[in-house]
């Protein structure tokens, strides 16, 4: 299942990269892209667990990036 | 003059920053005056200038303190904040080393203004890329933002995603038509703008298919709804544009992974350079200041942020002008593009067949007035070409005898009109002169005599012969297929100066030629398939690029294809690739620019020619003119409006 998320206070290119990174990592997500310019979170996970990802998502962003915000 | 509109966060850190200059520069000042080391006595004197410049170094740099302390909890370590504090609070540290031995008392000013300069750098940049994303997101202004639905007398306000297929939407002059539908009341000229770049008015009345996104100008319009919202133009081209961001170009590629690897080996080397001169020299004060200088310019940022940016920027120029690039990677294949085959009809001519020239004994009328009489009844396009041509009223009362393959025989009582080709009038035994101009040609015989004849053919675009020589200019491959005969494909790409052209193709059959094109071209080459998006989906996406023509309302076309053309006029093709150079050029000078300005610096400083300043030059400095080269796309092709 692919969703796109608006993202808050995404504030630098490399955080956006960094971040691209770390969710990638996570188990079950198949494609994941953060842009900087649109602010914008597409990602692409298993549909099964795909609450129990996001919900990783949300953890690993906050660890990156504390003050970007997901719009779930 | 114009007001300058700035984010609430902008705000807050543009008086944070001018408050903190002033009070530096106030405390600069007098520290150059009078000397605020030696103002008070004794071992440490070095204190009363320390706590002025810690006061102005805490007001500009807590946030900067705060982020990088908490990402180190968080197990971020190499963090562009963390790098600055080391650097800043290095040469405090260094400063505090110079006093406490009892040198001359100086350093703390340059900790200081390093942040500051940091944080206005960091403030100009995020202001340069929040008013940047504006001005281009505001070019994919079309979401409706709600539909007047009607319910008998009742009009009632919903979003555009409530509204079904079937409901009657009311269109008031001023709003967007938020779904798309088919116009059964009132007649308005719709401003399609935003959608196809075409400036001119579209004037529609009952009847007329309208698409979502467009403006109603000039009267009230009900429409009834055909598609749902997720399934309207403006939804599919909004997906589209967001999802851009998506597909991502080799230069992006190239730039996050540089940048992975870019910042450790820079800090990795900032160690070295402190410990292993230090531990030789026993010089650690200098080696360790140039170390720090090295930190500065650590941080990959400016390539980071200006190379999305300079493709957003681009794909932003090319939705202005109705040309939808699906990804980055597009533009910057589109930018290499050498090979463009072309659709006939449809793209390169306009796919309506019309008469184009009438040879006749007597009158032009009397000719098309017979014709009329005997195509009335038929569908084929060639006869409707006919009958729209002639403005007289059709006599009736013939009766009308299709003969297949020759024409149609129109008899009334002994009055007989042929109408049709060759055949028809060999068979009937009708002295003709045979016409040798290129097209479909209709005889027409009156009564056994011949009265003219007519030239229909389908009409090239008038913008065609420009931008195929453009494209030629440019060194392109410009090749048409085409499932007419040897002489109309031969007569068209003479016409408007092909470089190639593969004429009696049948559907299936431009796929086997666009593979064997394929397969024939070199590496490095790409190939451009150019059509209109009907029945050529399976061309679109076997091709490198595939480039749907006047795609407003054709799903399958703007799915299949990777660029779409929302105008049906060839010359966005040399527009975009226009923009794709312009673009690639950016990327590629913002790249080089920033590499070789850090590197210069950083050896600068490893040499210690380079003081603190200009490494948050080479950081923050850097990225501003990187980020203000990225918007030369976008400003470019705005003044051409």
């Amino acid at each position: 299942m692919k969703k796109v998320f608006k993202l808050e206070d995404l504030d630098c290119a490399n955080c956006a990269a960094k971040m691209e990174r770390a969710i990638a990592k996570i188990n079950g997500v198949n494609a994941v892209t953060v842009s900087f310019m649109t602010q914008r979170l597409s990602i692409d996970a298993d549909d099964a667990s795909f609450e129990d990802i996001m919900n990783q998502v949300v953890k690993v962003c906050k660890k990156v990036e504390p003050d970007c915000r997901i719009i779930r | 003059m114009k007001s300058i509109s700035l984010s609430r966060k902008d705000k807050k850190n543009l008086i944070r920053i001018i408050i903190a200059l002033g009070l530096f520069v106030v405390v600069f000042v007098t520290d150059k005056v009078i000397g605020l080391g030696n103002v008070f006595e004794g071992k440490l004197s070095w204190l009363f200038p320390f706590s002025l410049y810690l006061v102005v170094y805490l007001i500009i740099g807590y946030d900067v303190l705060w982020k990088a302390i908490r990402n180190i909890l968080h197990g971020q370590v190499f963090d562009e904040n963390f790098l600055m504090c080391v650097a800043t609070l290095g040469a405090f540290a260094l400063a505090i080393y110079r006093g406490v031995t009892g040198k001359e008392i100086e350093g703390f000013d340059e900790a200081c203004a390093v942040l500051l300069f940091y944080q206005v750098g960091e403030w100009f940049q995020s202001y340069a890329t929040g008013k940047s994303r504006k001005s281009i997101s505001k070019l994919m202004d079309i979401r409706p933002d709600y539909a007047n639905v009607r319910h008998g007398e009742n009009v009632d306000t919903v979003d555009p995603s409530e509204v079904k297929v079937g409901d009657i939407i009311i269109v008031n002059p001023g709003e967007k038509i938020p779904l798309d539908g088919v116009v059964i009341l009132g007649a308005s000229s719709l401003d399609t703008k935003a959608l196809t770049g075409e400036s001119l008015p579209r004037d529609v009345e009952i009847g007329s298919e309208v698409i979502s996104g467009c403006i109603n100008l000039t009267s009230q319009i009900e429409v009834r709804v055909v598609k749902e919202f997720y399934d309207s133009t403006v939804s599919k081209i909004l997906e589209l544009v967001e999802n851009a961001a998506d597909q991502k170009s080799k230069a992006e590629n190239f730039i996050t992974k540089f940048a992975k690897y870019y910042t450790p080996s820079v800090v990795v080397v900032a160690l070295l350079l402190a410990i292993i001169p230090g531990i030789v020299t026993k010089d650690w004060s200098t080696w360790i200041y140039r170390a720090l200088s090295f930190l500065v310019v650590s941080c990959p940022c400016a390539l980071v942020i200006s190379i999305p940016l300079s493709f957003f920027a681009g794909i932003g120029a090319g939705s202005r002008y109705g040309i939808l690039i699906k990804g980055s990677n597009y533009l910057e294949k589109f930018n290499k593009a050498n090979i463009f085959v072309f659709d006939k009809t449809g793209t390169l001519t306009k796919g309506n067949f019309a008469i184009t020239k009438i040879v006749s004994n007597g009158s032009h009328d009397e000719v098309l007035r017979l014709a009329a009489i005997a195509e009335k009844d038929s569908n084929h396009p060639i006869a409707r070409s006919i009958i729209s041509s002639y403005n007289g009223d059709v006599e009736d009362g013939y009766t009308l005898t299709n003969v297949a393959g020759e024409g149609i025989v129109a008899e009334k009582g002994d009055d007989i009109i042929l109408c049709g080709n060759e055949k028809l009038m060999k068979n009937h035994k009708i002295d003709y002169i045979p016409e040798t101009d290129v097209g479909t040609v209709v005889y027409v015989a009156h009564n056994g005599q011949l009265v003219g004849a007519l030239l229909i053919s389908d009409q090239i675009k008038s913008e065609a012969k420009e931008v195929i020589g453009d494209l030629n200019d440019m060194g392109c491959k410009t090749i048409m297929l085409t499932g007419d005969n040897q002489a109309i494909a031969e007569s068209v790409a003479n016409t408007i100066g092909l470089s190639g052209y593969k004429a009696s193709l049948m559907p299936q059959n431009k796929v086997e030629e666009v593979e064997a094109l394929l397969s024939a071209k070199k590496q490095n080459e790409v190939l451009c398939f150019v059509g209109d998006g009907i029945n050529d989906a399976p061309v679109l996406m076997r091709s490198d690029i595939g480039i749907a023509m006047g795609g407003v309302g054709s799903d399958a076309a703007i799915e299949a294809s990777d660029i779409v053309l929302m105008k049906d006029d060839l010359r966005g093709l040399t527009l975009a690739k226009r923009i794709a150079k312009k673009t690639m050029g950016i990327v590629f000078q913002n790249i080089v620019f920033s590499l070789v300005v850090k590197l210069a610096i950083l050896i600068l400083s490893a040499l210690g020619f380079a003081n603190m300043w200009l490494a948050v030059f080479g950081d923050v400095g850097v990225a501003v003119i990187a980020i203000l080269n990225a918007m030369r796309v976008n400003s470019k092709y705005k003044k051409e409006e």
